[in-house]
């Protein structure tokens, strides 16, 4: 026991969580074509198994002492307390040290559930693509399991290369995964994925290094790591913090992905296999969400506490909610319609970041946590419906419940926790996101709030269509329903749904400290002038 | 129901005598974890069933059970047009007639008629031991008890406190006992009504469901936990209203259901946000506690928040302008309509408007919205309901109508009234459905008899029904007095205590009229013409049902002569239910009689009004607003002109039903010409407003959204396109410089060694 408690306080966790995918990559890729995804099943469970003790060890008032994540100097904002910071399973060890690069990953009660929800969905990912996925399985496998590691490693890295290299190193696998088993018009989808997202990230890489080389020259120091990137001795002023701020944000913005930058994603969920739509919606997106979370307002809280900079992130978000619904309502294509969806949710999520207070941004973390287990349970099921009828049009169903009932069940349920219906994760995340926009943004909150109306309005004629109406097609007659494989895909799904929508209070505690240590960041790291952003009691409506 | 009567009787001892000792709650959860239970067990017997009903893939399966998933026999030909009768060919040859109940039925087809009604009637016990303590203790605050924290977000500007709790007032036991007691009653019935139904177990599964969330819905001790139950019982509905999917107009109706709804949660919703940004909880004993010091009496956000719960209550019980889901839910199983679509969920709205009694009297102007919204709901649906054919849609737009007779009283601030209302509206309409639905039964099987394609639910087909189904005849007849107003029945007690207040108000003796004249509204006049509308609309019902009546019971007999042998009453499953419910509708109006009213002196009932004593702790915060703004009414003065008014306008109704069709031969529904007169058309056509939203509404937002989706695949799409494009041109552009020829490279090296030069000549 006490083995287990020192290895789970320890720093070796989170690389192994890195480190075991990648050989297991490399495992599965060596043998062969037979074995490949018994291999990447064994990798998935115990990579989940040995990332679950994290949620009960976690401890969400945790901190490292400073030495271990390599900082030198003095000077951080006040909100980190001189000798620790607030992360956990810290590890330091230089990379290229000269240039101050280390490899520098660490956990918090926001990391912690992005890791859970990508090891939860790698061997459910490994098990859907089961039968899906015939040709070219040993590099399928390899490039799943890579693909993961890259993620993991997304969301534990505290120092800016070794995120970049992650988050650019993620794009590969997917690239292949979209245009090499994807569906007719993959070459294309996969190109334009690759092409915006890493247009994107080059302009962040740009933001990287104008931060990098300012921190050098006031400090003399060479350093990555994400706290000498909050240097308050490196004043920017506002027209730098503005630009950089933008060039972040634009990165983050095409991975959400926020309107306008969206259209890559209808194209990529249309076309990847299963497993990379669900690892796309799952977490792929809440990389940039994250982004914003950890990276781009903390860096640059003037810009991004902006008059300008707020409404315009409202503005856009709420657009993301109902036009993307709207557009969702008259897809012909089942995938295509919950690509877009995913857009709309995620319009959520930028709600809950930039309303700048606990009750948003904590919604905002609920909200990507449930639409990382609902989507992809919704994705899972399409896929599902595709290794039977080999289409993923709308029109082609109708009457499921009668031959398929599990099926028909299940895709309810999925249906009523992506619409946000109380009882399920949908709901919790969502009440508390309009709950905390509405504080400081009402009228935003009100129109953000019609989503409701219209998630059942692109929700509910897609079930209609494809689980009820006449049985008519004798092809949708004779088709067998979920056997024990694919229910094992589904419940734990349904299970941390159901779970998170009647008692999220564990992941709500969790995460906490660390929003509110976010939020107290910003605040310290705020010029003068903006400090009142704390008062919001003022913006809400008085008697 | 009796129980309840004789226990208000003690309520009046218990008021009279001091709050004596506290009340100690008994296991309170068990009332939610028993339907709950019976929703898992239901359930995992339809998975069960319905698997094993699939065809060989691999070949499990039943011999005894070889039915598809095909609507039930009852129903089956009520929704006339079929649709695929392919899909049906099969259905009759494998399950005729004449297949029920040869061999045994599986056990997943037997059990649910012993766990849905017991989990019910075991929740009712449960619910009838905490109202026995509750009856001795007449605690004067609400029982609230947290089971665990729900959502906690401990932000420093305000923090959120929602917790998974109970909360057990005497509003809330009400309410529990109206849902557990009619929901036992109907739950019996669905065992008569339903178990030939292939989809038996799934439609015990929802129901048990439903009531589980219903129970939520009241026994919630806070906004979002209500809200919980709120769209809880609209999936049920949703699902229940769909639950013979394979027609299309039903599972179209349950989609319309939801979305409508949805539109009303949207008010809840921002409703909640209001209340938590101004008063910092959404806990019911919190704001009611806070609300009158933190919000301006007749101010924007008060009013706005009541407004929005409006919205809200509005979706949920049928209210113009979101009324036109109820009548189509109509395509649900029947005892679905009488549990869900009359007695318990669409009496949700009402409860909420009660529950934030405090909220609605701070707000005038919002109540005075409810009031005439209710009124204007009450006459508009009777009027619909004087010219349809489908005894399930006049029941339908008569719960429409008498929901907004609720609303009229809970608007003009008498609470007790429309709660008094919507019980016995329970009673009686709950009654009245289950009889439609025994006479569908008994029409549906005779017509089977014969193949016959006739309408099962159209009245003009039935005709003389009393002297094959005594019993429903009776209770339904029962019902129809309460219904109708007539005393001593139970509707005549309650609706004369709602046009008895707009009386009241109309001379200026309501708080409310006090309220309005506060914030400048002369409200007499208002009340005035509410008072009016909703005698008009009392008089209409009482002639619409006389009408059904007539056409059903009454009169020759209209089936045909081979079907007519086969029309008889069901098994005791269906009649007891129809039986108990007659009963509490003749009775359940003494629960609440006012002292002025004669009948009470010659029965002496002690000091009557007992519902409002029961009710007063719960009120006692919207008094305490009244009277701290001055406004806690005149002392009212009794009248006799409302009562009198309301016993003639039921009677009448009634009479005039009888003088104008009891003679006339009546016709069947393929002889009956079509309404030739233009307002005869526009009421039977629902005044065209399901047409007009269609036009407005519906196709607006599908043409925007599919505007938008061209917008998104075209421009902005289009322009990433374009984007991508752009740099390949450019791409093939510069790669023309690349000609491979040394003196086309050489030309270029000079220009640019020639620039360079300059530049460097001149800096």
């Amino acid at each position: 026991m006490d083995f287990l408690k020192h290895l789970y306080e320890g720093p070796g966790i989170l690389t192994f969580l890195i480190a075991f995918p990648l050989l297991g990559a490399l495992a599965a890729w060596l043998v062969g074509d037979r074995s490949a995804r018994a291999t990447a099943l064994v990798v998935g469970i115990v990579e989940l198994l040995v990332s679950v003790p994290l949620f009960f060890t976690f401890d969400p008032t945790g901190t490292c002492p400073q030495s271990v994540i390599g900082r030198q100097n003095e000077g951080l904002p006040f909100a980190f307390s001189q000798l620790t910071v607030p992360f956990q399973n810290c590890t330091d060890a230089p990379w290229f040290a000269d240039w101050g690069i280390h490899f520098r990953i660490g956990l918090d009660g926001i990391s912690l559930f992005m890791v859970l929800l990508t090891t939860l969905l790698l061997p459910l990912m490994v098990l859907g693509s089961w039968t899906y996925i015939r040709d070219r399985q040993r590099t399928f496998y390899a490039m799943l399991l890579a693909l993961t590691a890259g993620v993991v490693g997304v969301f534990v890295a505290l120092d800016m290369f070794v995120f970049y290299v992650f988050w650019e190193l993620v794009l590969i696998p997917m690239y292949f995964l979209i245009g090499v088993w994807g569906g007719k018009e993959r070459v294309y989808a996969a190109v334009k994925f690759f092409l915006y997202t890493a247009a994107g990230s080059l302009l962040m890489l740009v933001a990287i290094l104008y931060v990098y080389f300012r921190v050098h020259s006031v400090t003399g120091m060479s350093s990555f790591s994400y706290f000498d990137f909050m240097n308050p001795l490196a004043a920017f002023s506002a027209r730098e913090e503005a630009l950089l701020f933008l060039a972040f944000a634009l990165a983050f913005a095409v991975k959400v992905p926020i309107f306008p930058f969206h259209t890559w994603l209808p194209h990529a969920h249309v076309q990847a296999p299963t497993a990379g739509s669900v690892i796309l919606a799952g977490v792929l997106l809440k990389m940039g969400t994250y982004g914003f979370i950890r990276f781009a307002v903390p860096f640059f809280p003037d810009a991004a506490h902006a008059p300008g900079a707020v409404k315009w992130a409202m503005v856009l978000g709420v657009i993301g909610i109902i036009y993307a619904a709207m557009v969702a309502a008259v897809q012909p294509n089942a995938k295509k319609l919950v690509a877009y969806t995913s857009v709309a949710h995620l319009g959520f999520v930028i709600l809950g970041i930039f309303a700048y207070n606990l009750i948003g941004l904590q919604g905002a973390l609920m909200v990507m946590i449930g639409h990382g287990l609902s989507t992809p349970m919704l994705f899972f099921l399409l896929g599902m419906l595709y290794e039977r009828r080999h289409s993923y049009e709308i029109e082609d169903f109708g009457g499921l419940a009668a031959s398929i009932p599990v099926f028909a069940t299940m895709l309810v349920f999925a249906a009523m926790a992506s619409i946000g219906l109380p009882g399920t994760s949908g709901f919790v995340s969502e009440f508390l996101v309009l709950l905390g926009t509405f504080k400081t943004h009402p009228y935003v909150a009100l129109l953000a709030s019609t989503g409701v109306i219209f998630a059942a309005y692109y929700m509910l004629p897609m079930v209609q269509k494809v689980a009820f109406n006449a049985l008519r097609s004798p092809a949708n007659r004779d088709i067998p329903d979920l056997d024990r494989r694919e229910l094992a895909i589904l419940l734990p799904l349904v299970v941390l749904i159901l779970w998170i929508g009647i008692y999220p209070k564990p992941f709500l505690d969790r995460m906490e400290p660390a929003a509110l240590r976010l939020l107290a960041t910003q605040s310290t790291r705020l010029a003068p002038p903006m400090q009142p952003m704390g008062d919001v009691a003022a913006a809400a409506p008085n008697p | 129901m009796l129980l309840l009567q004789e226990a208000a009787v003690h309520a009046t001892s218990a008021a009279a005598g001091q709050a004596g000792e506290s009340f100690a709650a008994f296991a309170p959860w068990l009332i939610l974890a028993l339907p709950l239970l019976g929703f898992v067990l239901n359930g995992l017997l339809s998975i069960t069933a319905a698997r094993r009903a699939l065809p060989a893939l691999p070949p499990v399966g039943d011999p005894h059970w070889d039915a598809h998933h095909e609507p039930s026999e009852q129903e089956h030909h009520a929704h006339g047009d079929d649709a695929h009768p392919a899909a049906h060919a099969d259905d009759h040859g494998a399950h005729g007639h004449d297949a029920h109940g040869h061999g045994p039925k599986p056990a997943t087809h037997t059990l649910p008629s012993f766990i849905a009604p017991g989990v019910l009637i075991a929740a009712f016990a449960v619910a009838v031991v905490n109202f026995l303590r509750m009856l001795a203790a007449h605690p004067e605050t609400a029982w609230v008890h947290e089971y665990w924290s729900w959502m906690p977000v401990n932000d420093p500007t305000g923090a959120l406190r929602v917790g998974a709790a109970i909360q057990l007032d005497q509003l809330s036991m009400l309410m529990t006992l109206v849902i557990t007691g009619v929901g036992s009653l109907i739950h019996v019935f669905s065992v008569g009504y339903m178990k030939e139904d292939p989809g038996y177990p799934r439609y015990m599964a929802y129901l048990n469901l439903f009531v589980f969330f219903m129970l939520t819905l009241v026994l919630g001790a806070s906004y979002p936990l209500m809200f919980v139950g709120w769209e809880g019982v609209g999936l049920c509905s949703y699902l229940l209203i769909g639950f013979w999917f394979k027609e299309r107009a039903n599972a179209d109706a349950g989609k319309k259901a939801f979305i409508v709804n949805r539109i009303g949660d949207f008010g809840f919703l921002i409703a909640m946000f209001l209340l938590f940004a101004n008063l910092g909880t959404l806990n019911f004993a919190e704001v009611m506690e806070r609300a009158p010091a933190q919000m301006a009496f007749g101010g924007a956000v008060v009013t706005a928040v009541c407004l929005f719960f409006f919205l809200g209550a509005a979706g949920k019980s049928a209210q113009i302008p979101l009324y036109v889901w109820l009548p189509d839910a109509m395509a649900g199983p029947t005892p679905v309509s009488a549990l869900i679509h009359a007695a318990t969920m669409v009496t949700a709205g009402v409860y909420l408007v009660a529950r934030s009694a405090t909220l609605f009297t701070m707000a005038p102007v919002a109540s005075l919205v409810v009031a005439l919204v209710g009124t204007a709901t009450a006459i508009f649906a009777a009027s619909i309901g004087l010219k349809q054919w489908d005894i399930k849609k006049i029941l339908a737009y008569s719960t429409v109508s008498q929901l907004g007779f609720m609303f009229a009283a809970v608007g003009m601030g008498a609470y007790v009234a429309g709660v008094f209302h919507l019980m016995t509206h329970a009673f009686f309409k709950a009654c009245l459905f289950l009889g439609s639905g025994a006479v569908i039964h008994a029409m549906h099987e005779a017509l089977h008899h014969t193949h016959s394609d006739m309408d099962a639910q159209d009245v003009r087909n039935m005709g003389g029904l009393r002297r094959y189904l005594p019993v429903t005849f009776w209770t339904m007849g029962i019902a129809t007095l309460a219904i109708a107003g007539v005393p001593p029945f139970a509707g005549f007690f309650s609706k004369d205590e709602i046009t008895g207040a707009a009386w009241d108000g109309a001379h200026g003796q309501l708080p409310l009229a006090a309220g309005l004249a506060k914030v400048g509204i002369d409200g007499t006049l208002w009340f005035g013409l509410i008072w009016g509308a909703l005698s008009i609309a009392a008089f209409m019902t009482a002639f619409y049902m006389g009408r059904m009546m007539i056409y059903t019971f009454f009169g020759q007999n209209r089936t045909g002569e081979e079907e007519r042998k086969h029309l008889h009453e069901g098994s005791w499953t269906l009649t007891l239910p129809l039986v108990v419910l007659a009963l509490a509708s003749t009775f359940g109006g003494f629960l609440n009689v006012e002292r002025e009213v004669p009948i009470v002196r010659w029965f002496d009932f002690g000091q009557g009004e007992a519902l409002h004593r029961w009710l007063h702790p719960v009120l006692a915060g919207a008094d305490q607003v009244a009277e701290a703004n001055g406004i806690a009414g005149a002392a009212v003065e009794p009248s006799a002109v409302p009562i009198a008014v309301a016993i003639l306008l039921g009677l009448g109704g009634l009479a005039l039903a009888w003088t104008m069709l009891s003679r006339r031969a009546l016709r069947t529904a393929a002889e009956e010409p079509a309404y030739a007169n233009g307002v005869e058309r526009v009421l039977y056509h629902k005044y065209y407003v399901d047409e007009l939203y269609d036009r407005v509404v519906v196709r607006t937002v599908g043409w925007l959204s599919r505007l938008q989706a061209g917008f998104d695949r075209y421009v902005v799409d289009g322009l990433v396109d374009f984007g991508g494009k752009m740099s390949e041109w450019l791409g093939v552009a510069l790669g023309r410089f690349q000609t491979g020829q040394v003196n086309t490279y050489a030309f270029a090296i000079l220009i640019g060694v020639t620039l360079v030069l300059y530049a460097f000549v001149h800096t």
